[in-house]
């Protein structure tokens, strides 16, 4: 990296720093949980959590409410478990300041939760791994099966709750389910892990119309332009360009 | 009960490219064309919302609703075949312009080597393979093919160079190459470097503004870097949707029928005389009389109407008879990631064919005389416009998630660069395709079953090519180098290429091909089947040139024998079984 390139990564990092109001809360353990559930966010801090506001405009955002789970035990679960997929680190926000958490109840109210392109008429059987997914059960059956699932091994394994054990004790449990070492009814538990880390990246990566990316933050991690109509001038270009990303929305508005 | 429609001289079974240029070609002539597509219309006015990877990408947007078609899958002959339940290894077009709209555009003539394979590989290595490769002659040479290569070039305005080691060329491509980049030129510097001849990709990505002969434009590309997977919201990547599907409505020739899905073929005195198809929407029945059916939906739903309209005799994997599902192939991919420290590339910039590549290593361009496969192929850089869901690559080591899986995926994601090869794909007599007994789709009709895994020529190749790769890539300067690997089995689940071919191939004698060099049914006169199904193999390119010029040779065969008034074009090398 060029000592230019390195400034310009400096300025960003600060900027994004401030933009997030990263130095709001802790992101350790429990304390996570303040900056999931916008009630608790302390707002006497310079920045609101970027999951507080809207992408666009000063209000709240609205679109930081549930339409797929319905308890906030079961949704923290799944917003810790994505931090732990995808942490915050010195390259920038983790899955849950990206808005990952309700990018997934989003999705798993819809077509996707509903397997709504998956074909689905049985006999079921397990099949070898070639075969693919073959599970009778809907993904947001599976979501809710696996959360009920990793909260139970926590209670075994640690005698307390997920979302209150240390980041190890968490990463304990999940790759329990990454390597088949737990039993899900309906479905294998690596299906599962595959899909929670699978929509983990997309609510990290997707567009910000779907409720993740937010501020497309995940995009600048990457240095991805996102939606950029052209790059008829730079193709050529023998240096990295780096560039503002764009989203969908300057589609429309 | 079916309500019968008027008789019309032709009618397709899908509207991609192979209906497509079937449908101008004999709307043109003055036939009356129907196409039934079971999909949607789109043009490019559809795709002004392309720009999103999570909806077109990761859910399918522009593809075949699995919920309602699949196929059913297993490695052998001995397990249970189950629902693909989900598009994975290979995803499957629907509706108007099918796979056309979301392909790459790279777009590749077949070696002379490939449309007789056999003949030459025994002349020069004798039977190399054994008995269980049913490795067969294509029935046409590559000279006879030459035209409609260039043909379907001219409709798709393709933008090339000169290819030192590809198929001989009568003419220069329409337009020129498109732009190289620094992705490419270092590929380019390096296997110059090894004695190789590369060149830029050949393209249906344009690399200017082009009208087609037939008065279609095709506009600049702009490198936006979503076309893999994609629609072009410019119309700059060729497609049926803006070249031959307009082409055929100006005629006033052409009726373009949506939501229509075709179920069975109807066959009477040995002849196809039309189709039964069902109104999606309304779900309504109705046949659709015609003088010569084509089908062109693709290499798998091709088989399965044949097999399921009870034309043609299915292939019988335990006695090698039967010619209905056999010789299907895939594409075998050897390849090499490289990892850079020191250099970050804009990878997310790019077209779907953005491409440089070297065709030392494709057919018979190398000696195998001291090598235990034949065939080989063409090996590549693309830079197609990478993705940042789906490519989250890391080198190998690194966990799948947590915080060093983002450490790596994040720094690696403009650090890694590709060289991958479209490894060519040998028939073995255990790979076909045949009706499921257990399975149906939404219509109640039996799904396809695809028998399939790798073989021990796919292994020998994949091997020897990646180690190509590989050599390019240290040349290229990688620090880290990771060579492609072969999983045990032919996987269904991850993304490989939709690169399917056979099940009704083409070749001279009606013993062993179900269609002759026009695609017409050696068993159904009336009846041409268009596609990549006619492969008797796959080569070592992306097949949709291949698949484009044999579309213009069937339409040439469907006006001459709309000319004559009937009757086989060609004369099987031995008697049909039907006679």
């Amino acid at each position: 990296m060029s000592e230019e390139e390195k400034h310009k990564t400096d300025e960003s990092r600060r900027q994004f720093l401030k933009n997030s109001g990263y130095f709001a809360g802790g992101l350790v353990g429990g304390g996570i949980i303040g900056s999931v559930i916008g009630w608790q966010i302390d707002d006497t801090n310079e920045t609101k959590n970027q999951n507080e506001q809207a992408n666009q405009g000063n209000g709240p955002n609205f679109n930081r409410a549930l339409k797929f789970f319905k308890n906030r035990g079961v949704f923290e679960r799944l917003a810790v478990a994505t931090e732990r997929i995808f942490p915050e680190d010195d390259h920038g926000p983790g899955a849950i300041d990206l808005g990952v958490p309700y990018f997934i109840d989003h999705e798993l109210a819809g077509d996707y939760g509903n397997n709504e392109r998956i074909y689905m008429s049985g006999p079921f059987h397990e099949g070898t791994p070639y075969q693919g997914f073959q599970s009778r059960l809907r993904r947001k059956e599976i979501f809710m099966e696996g959360l009920r699932v990793i909260e139970s091994e926590s209670q075994k394994e640690f005698d307390d709750s997920f979302v209150n054990l240390e980041g190890e004790q968490q990463d304990e449990i999940l790759a329990k389910f990454a390597n088949d070492e737990v039993n899900l009814r309906g479905v294998q538990a690596s299906t599962f892990f595959g899909l929670l880390r699978e929509a983990t990246l997309a609510g990290a990566f997707s567009d910000p119309l779907y409720g993740g990316n937010t501020n497309m933050e995940g995009w600048r991690m990457k240095e991805f332009p996102g939606s950029q109509m052209s790059y008829m001038n730079e193709i050529e270009n023998e240096d990295f360009v780096e560039m503002e990303p764009r989203a969908l929305y300057d589609h429309l508005h | 009960m079916a309500t019968t429609k008027d008789k019309v001289d032709v009618v397709t079974i899908g509207v991609g490219w192979t209906g497509g240029i079937i449908a101008a070609e004999l709307s043109k002539a003055g036939y009356n064309v129907v196409g039934l597509e079971r999909g949607e219309d789109r043009s490019t006015e559809d795709f002004q919302m392309m720009h999103d990877e999570y909806r077109y990408d990761l859910r399918h947007g522009l593809m075949q609703d699995t919920s309602k078609e699949t196929i059913t899958f297993r490695n052998n002959l001995d397990e249970l075949a189950l629902p693909m339940r989900q598009q994975g290894s290979f995803l499957l077009g629907s509706g108007v312009g099918g796979a056309g709209v979301h392909w790459n555009g790279q777009t590749w003539r077949f070696l002379p080597y490939d449309l007789e394979i056999k003949s030459m590989t025994e002349e020069k290595y004798g039977n190399k393979l054994g008995d269980e490769y049913t490795l067969q002659d294509w029935g046409i040479t590559y000279d006879e093919l030459e035209p409609y290569f260039y043909q379907f070039e001219q409709v798709a305005g393709i933008s090339g160079e000169d290819n030192p080691k590809g198929a001989p060329r009568n003419n220069d491509y329409p337009t020129p190459p498109m732009k190289s980049t620094p992705i490419l030129d270092l590929f380019k510097e390096a296997t110059k470097n090894m004695g190789l001849h590369p060149f830029q990709m050949p393209s249906g990505n344009l690399s200017e503004n082009y009208e087609n002969p037939d008065g279609e434009t095709i506009a600049q590309c702009q490198y936006c870097g979503f076309c893999e997977r994609f629609g072009c919201e410019y119309g700059a990547k060729s497609s049926p949707n803006v070249t031959v599907i307009p082409t055929a409505k100006k005629t006033g020739n052409f009726e373009l029928r949506t939501h229509s899905n075709v179920v069975e073929i109807i066959q009477e005195g040995g002849k196809a005389t039309g189709v039964r198809y069902v109104d999606v929407l309304s779900g309504e029945e109705f046949i659709q009389p015609a003088d010569v059916v084509v089908l062109t939906s693709y290499v798998l739903n091709n088989t399965r109407l044949l097999l399921q309209s009870n034309i043609g005799q299915p292939y019988n994997p335990e006695t090698g008879e039967g010619v209905i599902g056999k010789n299907y192939c895939y594409q075998i991919l050897p390849g090499a990631a490289g990892f850079f420290e020191e250099k970050k590339f804009n990878t997310f910039m790019g077209a779907g064919s953005l491409g440089a590549t070297v065709d030392d290593y494709n057919g018979d361009n190398f000696d195998h005389s001291d090598l235990d496969f034949i065939h080989g192929g063409s090996i590549s850089i693309t830079q197609t416009g990478r993705r940042p869901i789906a490519s989250n690559v890391t080198p190998s080591g690194t966990p799948s998630w947590g915080a060093e899986f983002k450490k790596n995926a994040i720094k690696y994601h403009n650090r890694t660069l590709n060289v991958t090869s479209q490894g060519a794909s040998m028939p073995h007599r255990n790979n076909y395709m045949d009706l499921d007994p257990t399975y149906k789709d939404y219509y109640g009709n039996p799904l396809l079953r695809l028998t399939y895994d790798f073989t021990e020529q796919d292994r020998k190749l994949h091997e020897y090519i990646t180690q190509v790769c590989a050599e390019i890539m240290g040349e290229m300067g990688a620090d880290i180098i990771e060579e492609a690997e072969m999983s045990e089995h032919y996987d269904i689940v991850p993304y490989q290429t939709t690169h399917n071919t056979g099940g009704v191939i083409m070749g001279a004698d009606s013993q062993t091909s179900a269609v002759n060099n026009y695609l017409q049914m050696w068993d159904s006169e009336s009846l041409f089947v268009v596609g990549a199904s006619a492969f008797a193999h796959n080569g070592g390119y992306n097949p949709t040139g291949t698949v484009g010029a044999l579309a213009y040779r069937a339409a040439e065969g469907i006006q001459k024998y709309l000319e004559n008034g009937g009757g086989q074009l060609v004369k099987s090398k031995s008697k049909s079984r039907l006679t």
